[in-house]
């Protein structure tokens, strides 16, 4: 065992969350969302989490971005706490959060501008080439409100690629995506996380979803938020999302997910 | 070009309706008739005091009123962005806010004496608390997620302020200026027509004599004036404001 971990992770953690528990004041009474939560993320590592509504997934994406604080235990990047909002850890936020200032472009091009390095003519191009990539390429002066939810939810993800982070926190990205975009967009993470060798945390409610894409599948459980159970996907790359492997893995963490459920009801 | 015909319609016959409206009335001095009413810009318009008065109030409208945003605006961010300032200037603006801006007029010509001072005063008083206050309220309001998306992006600091928050809390900034510049024109108006100024006679000294002189065409014109001049600032000012939000954010057109 030990040695096959040593084999497999060669690498270092590039995240690492230690012991994190996190608690919200609610009416009255304080909400656990997340208690004593373990992860270690490997750098180039794909991780999907998986679990009920409110059971504390965005809670921790917004941890490890730095965006919130816990109340105790640690997150670490590259080994360093993580104290603030870096532009290593690029988040895609489950509600859009578009500027409805800016252009579609704009949106993109915001965070290019704060990358250094970058002239003005390259900053468009990057731009532009995400744009094509999310498929809205003829989109690119519209403005915000003219689009629809999935439209919103593409330019949210071009501008999470653009500054290209090694750190990729996405939360329901596809969700108000249609099917065929969507297994569009399963093909085109596969080759950026590929070629990019970008470390990816996804929230998904869709367990097919998290199977096709990620390296390691981990489920959630709630009240309070723990990362109950973990599942390592070994499937060949690139994935083919309809095929039956695939489904036969999603339909046992499906499984696992409902006994999950009703133990809590249980207990 | 049909908006146009409709506004062009709609104006010459309020004309025409003051025309009969003169004839059935036939009181000259109550109420002149258009004509006299024309004919008196046109001289004003030709020997210069027009063109003077309304120079003069322009000019203290718009240095009032640009020293009112300008102070206004970086107030109103700090206010909602800190705990002490905005429990104490928020709430001395929240306040001074609700005085009707013509009551500065007294306090004015008190400190200042019968003096230019005394003009910006009452202008930059009547901008600048409610330039503050609308955008303490649009800070305020704007939705977290705004600033947090833009913090994960690199963004900090003056650049999420200049970069985010000030544009996010546009549309209340741009109404907030909107009121201010409406209470700034109001209230230098009532201490122009109050007060004479000895270094300059702005509009409101020309509806003043004009009363003074029982030149009712007079009074009539300087109005008219008065109007096109607010009209052409909304226009000038704000109408590109307004169209820059419509197309963003989809708000319906002013
Ligand atoms: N800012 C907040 N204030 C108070 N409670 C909060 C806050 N954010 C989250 N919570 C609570 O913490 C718990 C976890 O919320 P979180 O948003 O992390 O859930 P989630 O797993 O992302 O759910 P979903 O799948 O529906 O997005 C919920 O019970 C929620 O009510
Ligand atoms: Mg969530």
């Amino acid at each position: 065992m030990s040695i096959r971990n040593e084999l497999e992770n060669t690498l270092p953690a590039k995240l690492v969350v230690e012991d994190v528990s996190k608690s919200f004041a609610g009416r009255g009474r304080r909400v656990q969302a997340l208690d004593k939560v373990k992860l270690e993320v490997g750098e180039g590592e794909f991780v999907c989490l998986v679990g009920p509504s409110g059971c504390g997934k965005s809670t921790l994406l917004n941890l490890i971005a730095g965006l919130d604080q816990s109340d105790s235990g640690r997150v670490l990047a590259d080994g360093n706490p993580v104290v603030a909002p870096g532009r290593d850890r690029m988040v895609m936020f489950q509600e859009h959060a578009l500027f409805p200032w800016l252009d579609v472009t704009g949106n993109v091009l915001f965070g290019l501008k704060l990358k250094p390095g970058l002239t003005r003519k390259d900053r468009r191009e990057v731009a532009r080439y995400y744009l094509k990539l999310v498929g809205l390429e003829h989109f690119m002066d519209s403005n915000i409100h003219e689009l629809s939810g999935g439209m919103k939810q593409r330019v949210a993800l071009a501008r999470a690629l653009a500054p290209n982070p090694r750190v990729l926190l996405m939360d329901e990205p596809f969700a108000s995506l249609d099917a065929m975009t969507r297994e569009q967009f399963y093909v085109d993470m596969q080759k950026i996380w590929a070629a990019r060798r970008k470390t990816i945390i996804l929230v998904t409610h869709n367990v097919r979803e998290a199977v096709c894409l990620g390296d390691r599948v981990l489920l959630f459980s709630a009240h309070p938020g723990r990362i109950r159970e973990e599942f390592k996907v070994t499937l060949p790359r690139p994935r083919e999302f309809n095929s039956l492997e695939l489904a036969a893995l999603a339909g046992d963490i499906t499984r696992a997910l409902k006994r999950h459920t009703a133990e809590e009801a249980a207990a | 070009m049909k908006r146009f015909r409709n506004a062009l319609i709609f104006f010459v016959s309020l004309v025409v309706f003051w025309q009969i409206l003169y004839w059935v009335r036939n009181a000259p001095v109550l109420l002149p008739s258009p004509f006299t009413v024309a004919q008196y810009l046109w001289s004003a318009i030709w020997d210069g005091t027009l063109a003077t008065a309304t120079w003069i109030t322009t000019k203290r409208l718009l240095i009032g009123y640009g020293i009112g945003c300008v102070i206004g605006l970086p107030l109103g961010l700090m206010t909602a962005r800190s705990k002490f300032l905005g429990d104490t200037v928020g709430l001395l603006a929240l306040g001074l806010q609700t005085l009707p801006s013509v009551c500065w007029v007294p306090l004015a010509l008190l400190w200042f004496g019968q003096t230019e001072g005394a003009m910006l005063f009452v202008v930059v008083m009547g901008t600048l608390w409610s330039v503050l206050i609308a955008v303490d309220n649009g800070v305020r309001s704007l939705p977290p997620i705004f600033v947090r998306a833009a913090h994960t992006m690199g963004s900090t600091g003056a650049h999420t302020l200049l970069k985010v928050v000030l544009p996010a809390s546009l549309p209340f900034v741009v109404s907030g200026m909107k009121q201010g510049w409406a209470f700034a024109w109001r209230s230098l108006m009532a201490a122009e027509i109050y007060v004479t100024i000895l270094t300059g006679y702005g509009l409101g000294h020309l509806l003043h004599f004009g009363r003074e002189l029982n030149a009712m065409e007079q009074v009539i014109g300087v109005m008219l004036v008065i109007i096109s001049i607010g009209l052409l600032a909304d226009k000038i000012l704000f109408s590109p404001w307004e169209n820059f939000m419509h197309r963003r954010w989809g708000t319906s057109r002013a």
